[in-house]
Order: structure tokens, then C-alpha cells, then sequence
């Protein structure tokens, strides 16, 4: 699925768009936490089509995601990074979106929508 | 063996937010000289968790990022203490002694020391009240 197609079914906003060469691509699979270290145990074999679903909104689900190769966050319930976020999104190139859902609501939609977790 | 590159880092104590720009720095390095997507991507989760480790759970340390003729990654991460009490309960997925920084961290799940090892090919520790040292190495062919 588009992550412009994403974004309409959760009624994200963008934050800051960093990679747009990604945005015709599809995103094949959803991961929400938390707890980055959860993602970096959990993503690391999931393609870089995987999207980041979280409530923590600090630098770590930045870095996360770089290392992980991923290129879309949706930060839920409302968060909404701070400049120096979107600077670092900036630097590597990382799409990030804002959505008033929960994280349950989100996960719903997304899931409901066909959209698979990661293969485990 | 004999180094084809090595680079020397310092992760200063308390540096929470710095924290990662040793492994930004590492996964460029590798990325720029070709070392392949999967390997990289490993490299660059076993790097970043032991990098939060020496933030949330030591004073800081060293890093080195060696890359050896025989075509094998190392890296070694040494801090200065306080050392891991019972490793074998640290290697355990789930047991975590993480602070309440660490968590809104998004750290702190016990899951470190076991993914790390988990995505080495080669994984050594050693810890006393002095300090804590992992090595690890990743084939690149």
C-alpha cells in the first residue's frame, strides 16, 4: 500500500518529508512500539518497506529506524516532533507523520485496511 | 591479521543526547566503502544497542570499529564500569536492571545483550567492577 494511501486511512499529517523517492514506493509491512529496543530486535529481518508505528517521540526512534534502514514513521496519539527532530529526519532521510489515533486505533485501521505485520 | 581500517570513537558519560551518532557514524563508514545491505544492517543494530548500553547502564567508553585483511568486521565496546553483576542473567531476552531515563529512552526491555548477540557472528563478554568489554565480529563474505 502508498503511503499516501497510509496517511489518508489514518488522517496523518506529514511532519517532515526527508525521502521522497520512497513516497511511490509500498509499505509491505507495519510495526508499532514503544520500546525501540523491541524494534531492533524484532524488524531487523523486515525490508526497509517496513513502516514504524510509535508513541515515543525523542531522537532514539530516529536513530532506530537509520539503523533499521526504514524510511516512514507515524507517530501517534498526537505526538509531534519537535525542530531538532526533523533535523536529524533531515540527515537521514526519514518520513515522518502525525496522527491523532491511538495506537490501538491505528493498528486497527492499518490492519483492517490488509496490511500484515512483519514475518516472524 | 592486519587492519585495512580502523576508527577509534568515544561515548562520553551522561551523553544522552548523543547518543547514537557512534553508530550513524560506523553504518557510514561501512556503507561507504560497500559492505552490503543485510551485514550492514547488523553491524548497525549490534553497534547502536551496545552504545545505549554504555549510556543507560555504564560511564561511557570506547568503541573500535576494526576491519581486518581476512575480510572480518570487529568491534569492541569498553567501558570503565560498574560491570554486570550475573551476565548469564543479563543474556537472558526479558531482564532488564534499565533505569526510568533508559525507558523513555525507549530502552530498558532486556532485550539487548541477547539481540546483539544474536546478529553476531561472534560475540565475546567479559565484566568485572572495572568495566565491561564486548567483542564482536561480523564475516563479510
Amino acid at each position: 500500500m502508498l503511503t499516501s494511501r497510509i496517511v489518508e486511512l489514518l488522517g496523518a499529517q506529514p511532519v517532515f518529508i526527508g525521502n521522497e523517492a520512497s513516497l511511490g514506493t509500498e509499505i509491505t509491512a507495519v510495526f508499532a512500539t514503544d520500546l525501540m529496543s523491541d524494534a531492533l530486535a524484532m524488524i531487523q529481518d523486515s525490508p526497509e518497506t517496513t513502516l514504524l508505528l510509535t508513541g515515543l517521540c525523542n531522537p532514539q526512534v530516529l536513530r532506530t529506524a537509520d539503523m533499521l534502514d526504514l524510511h516512514t514513521i507515524v507517530f501517534v496519539r498526537g505526538k509531534n516532533p519537535v525542530n531538532n527532530l526533523t533535523e536529524l529526519a533531515d540527515e537521514m532521510n526519514l518520513n515522518l507523520y502525525s496522527t491523532c489515533l491511538t495506537m490501538y486505533e491505528a493498528c486497527g485501521v492499518l490492519y483492517s485496511a490488509g496490511i500484515q505485520g512483519i514475518e516472524r | 591479521m592486519s587492519s585495512i581500517l580502523r576508527k577509534d570513537y568515544v561515548v562520553v558519560r551522561d551523553d544522552y543526547a548523543g547518543a547514537g551518532r557512534v553508530s550513524s557514524d560506523v553504518k557510514a563508514t561501512l556503507s561507504s566503502i560497500g559492505i552490503p545491505s543485510p551485514i550492514l544492517r547488523r553491524i548497525a543494530v549490534a553497534c547502536y544497542e551496545s552504545e545505549i548500553n554504555m549510556l543507560i547502564h555504564a560511564y561511557g567508553g570506547d568503541i573500535t570499529l576494526e576491519i581486518g585483511d581476512d575480510g572480518v568486521i570487529h568491534m569492541t565496546f569498553s567501558d570503565p564500569g560498574p560491570g554486570i553483576p550475573d551476565i548469564e542473567k543479563a543474556m537472558t531476552p526479558g531482564w532488564s536492571t534499565a533505569s526510568d531515563k533508559a525507558r523513555e529512552m525507549g530502552f530498558g526491555a532486556g532485550m539487548g545483550l541477547p539481540n546483539i548477540k544474536r546478529v553476531s557472528d561472534e560475540f565475546d563478554i567479559t565484566s568485572s567492577p572495572e568495566g565491561t568489554t564486548i567483542q564482536l565480529s561480523f564475516r563479510v563474505t
